[in-house]
């Protein structure tokens, strides 16, 4: 098999040659894959905020950052600086323990679960068989988080806010795992990299989203639901409830809760991505390509355009998730919360409940279609 | 295999500690809410346990059951119920103390006993590389009862809750809300009244 660049097993065969042991030496590697890919992600945040900047002052017929930097790409680090060097405000009669925990809660289970994001073959910091089951276990953390911060607060808003997102992400929760599980049905594991590489034979042909048009949707509704961001900003909602759990946060708190819903929103498109969109193969596969100008696709730097590729093709097909996603905040209006509670219990659960049946009954039919 | 098992030793140190601890800040803690938080805690350090057992699908189960949604349901519910009551001191209430002191004495007698006199054996098979169809077969040969009956027993407890939620055996009228008020009351079933 075929199973591309593997960097790991070059460091570690580098590093044995020097005489240090196998076990030492995959020690040493450990950190890189992770330190890459928290940086990966912060990176991601401030892509993402300069890309909001831009995208709502286009869809408002402004021109948005222009100064900080060419195209005003310094704003979201200047942003960023801002929030660190602000004063960190306890209140008075907020719980300070678990007013601290709360972003910390928030944010970490999300970093997590960049743990299963494969960017090519060997490119993922975990290869394990639980993959999207991880991702889905470890979202459902972030809700108490929440909880924790909104009571810590003291303020009502503050625990309404924290009621409202626990509330949501757990009933957005349910159409989200089902349908994950078409999806895990069709490519017979919960490994993301099985995922992709089921849908790697044809190229844009094989996708999953042809497959899978109405757990797409769902999936995407849901995504955005998890992430609270605008047709579901309920948690926050502005007019309603100040800035709901947030209230009371300031300087480094707050942008814990920033960075971490801004990092969810990447992650969710490029789950996206990973699971209807092909992850990391190209619309033409890359085979193909070299069987038609004639190179033999395990040369090396065949190879290294290979995973350079590869990576590319998950970020664009991400970016242009999160462009979406950016559009639709700043054109849909927030729905309210009955409304919110009505689209996700009566509505996206029977859907994803029927697409699951579905999904099943076509498998059965057609095995070669659906993954047999 | 040094490095590996040593960092497993540690882990399943670090791992006990934190579930004994937040164990028994559950128990000692006045602030239910803490509490509430800490057992969070234990369901986490509990799948940590798993993971270092090899049964990965377990102990996510672990994290999305218990800690997302068990969890998060107390919270819930210590949130929402927002009652204050003054507690009047109990006469004798030594006797329910003395009484939880010995119960609990005796039950941890009964484990410790258990737990030093069980021959434990160390299992030499190898773990499997995937849990998780192992797990499906089981389901569907040999533990299709319990798991049936167990899905049974959660339909139950939910068409419950609904009923309970729903209310439906309040009366669409009830006498006392005059029409007068009408254009105040928001468009919902009439609820029973308190205290009633």
């Amino acid at each position: 098999m075929n199973s591309g660049i593997d960097l790991q097993g070059t460091f570690i065969q580098s590093l044995s040659d020097f005489g240090i042991s196998a076990e030492l030496a995959k020690v040493f590697w450990m950190p890189f894959p992770m330190l890459l890919m928290i940086i990966g992600a912060t990176v991601g945040v401030l892509v993402n905020v300069w890309l909001e900047r831009k995208i709502s002052a286009a869809a408002q017929q402004r021109i948005g950052p222009e100064y900080a930097g060419p195209l005003g790409v310094l704003q979201p680090v200047a942003d960023g600086l801002k929030l660190v060097f602000k004063e960190d405000i306890q209140p008075a009669k907020s719980d300070p323990i678990l007013f601290t925990m709360g972003p910390v809660l928030v944010v970490m289970p999300v970093f997590l679960s960049y743990l299963i994001v494969p960017f090519g073959q060997n490119l993922v910091i975990t290869n394990i068989n639980t993959g999207v089951f991880l991702w889905i276990a470890l979202s459902s953390i972030v809700p108490i988080g929440l909880l924790m911060a909104g009571y810590s607060s003291n303020n009502k808003y503050s625990l309404l806010g924290g009621l409202r997102a626990a509330a949501q992400s757990i009933s957005y929760e349910i159409p989200l795992a089902l349908s994950v599980l078409a999806i895990v049905m069709m490519s017979n594991s919960l490994n993301t990299i099985d995922i992709v590489n089921q849908q790697a034979d044809y190229g844009i042909l094989s996708w999953n989203i042809w497959r899978q048009p109405v757990g797409f949707v769902i999936f995407w509704i849901a995504a955005l639901a998890e992430c609270e961001r605008l047709p579901f900003d309920l948690p926050e909602a502005e007019e309603e409830l100040v800035a709901g759990y947030q209230t009371e946060y300031s300087g480094m708190k707050f942008a814990l809760f920033f960075v971490g819903s801004y990092v969810n929103l990447v992650l969710s498109a490029l789950l996206v991505a990973i699971l209807y969109l092909g992850g990391w193969s190209s619309p033409i596969p890359i085979d193909m390509l070299s069987n038609l100008l004639g190179v033999d696709p395990s040369t090396s730097w065949v190879q290294v355009v290979d995973a350079s590729l590869g990576i590319s093709m998950t970020l664009l097909k991400a970016y242009f998730l999160v462009f979406i996603a950016i559009l639709t905040r700043w054109t849909v209006p927030r729905v309210r919360i009955d409304q919110l509670l009505n689209l996700g219990w009566k509505f996206l659960l029977p859907i994803s409940l029927a697409n699951l049946l579905i999904t099943a009954a076509l498998k059965l039919a057609f095995p070669t279609a659906f993954g047999g | 295999m040094q490095i590996a098992e040593g960092v497993q030793l540690v882990t399943f140190g670090i791992l006990s500690l934190l579930m004994l601890g937040a164990a028994l800040g559950v128990v000692l803690f006045a602030n239910i809410v803490y509490s509430a938080f800490l057992l969070g805690g234990v369901f986490i350090s509990m799948a940590g346990i798993y993971i270092l057992l090899n049964a990965d699908f377990v102990s996510a189960a672990q994290i999305l059951v218990y800690v997302g949604a068990v969890n998060v349901l107390i919270l819930f519910a210590i949130m929402l119920v927002n009652k204050r009551e003054d507690f009047k001191p109990l006469k004798n209430s030594w006797i329910r103390q003395g009484m939880t002191v010995v119960v609990c004495g005796g039950l941890f007698a009964l484990l410790g006993s258990v737990s030093l006199v069980t021959p434990w054996k160390i299992s030499t098979v190898m773990p499997l590389a995937s849990s998780t169809v192992p797990i499906a077969k089981h389901f569907f040969t040999d533990f299709l009862l319990p798991f049936e009956l167990a899905s049974v027993l959660l339909l139950m407890s939910m068409v419950g809750a609904i009923i309970l939620a729903r209310r439906d055996f309040v009366p669409d009228t009830v006498t006392g809300i005059t029409s007068t008020q009408d254009s105040l009351t928001l468009p919902e079933r009439p609820r029973e009244l308190a205290g009633k």
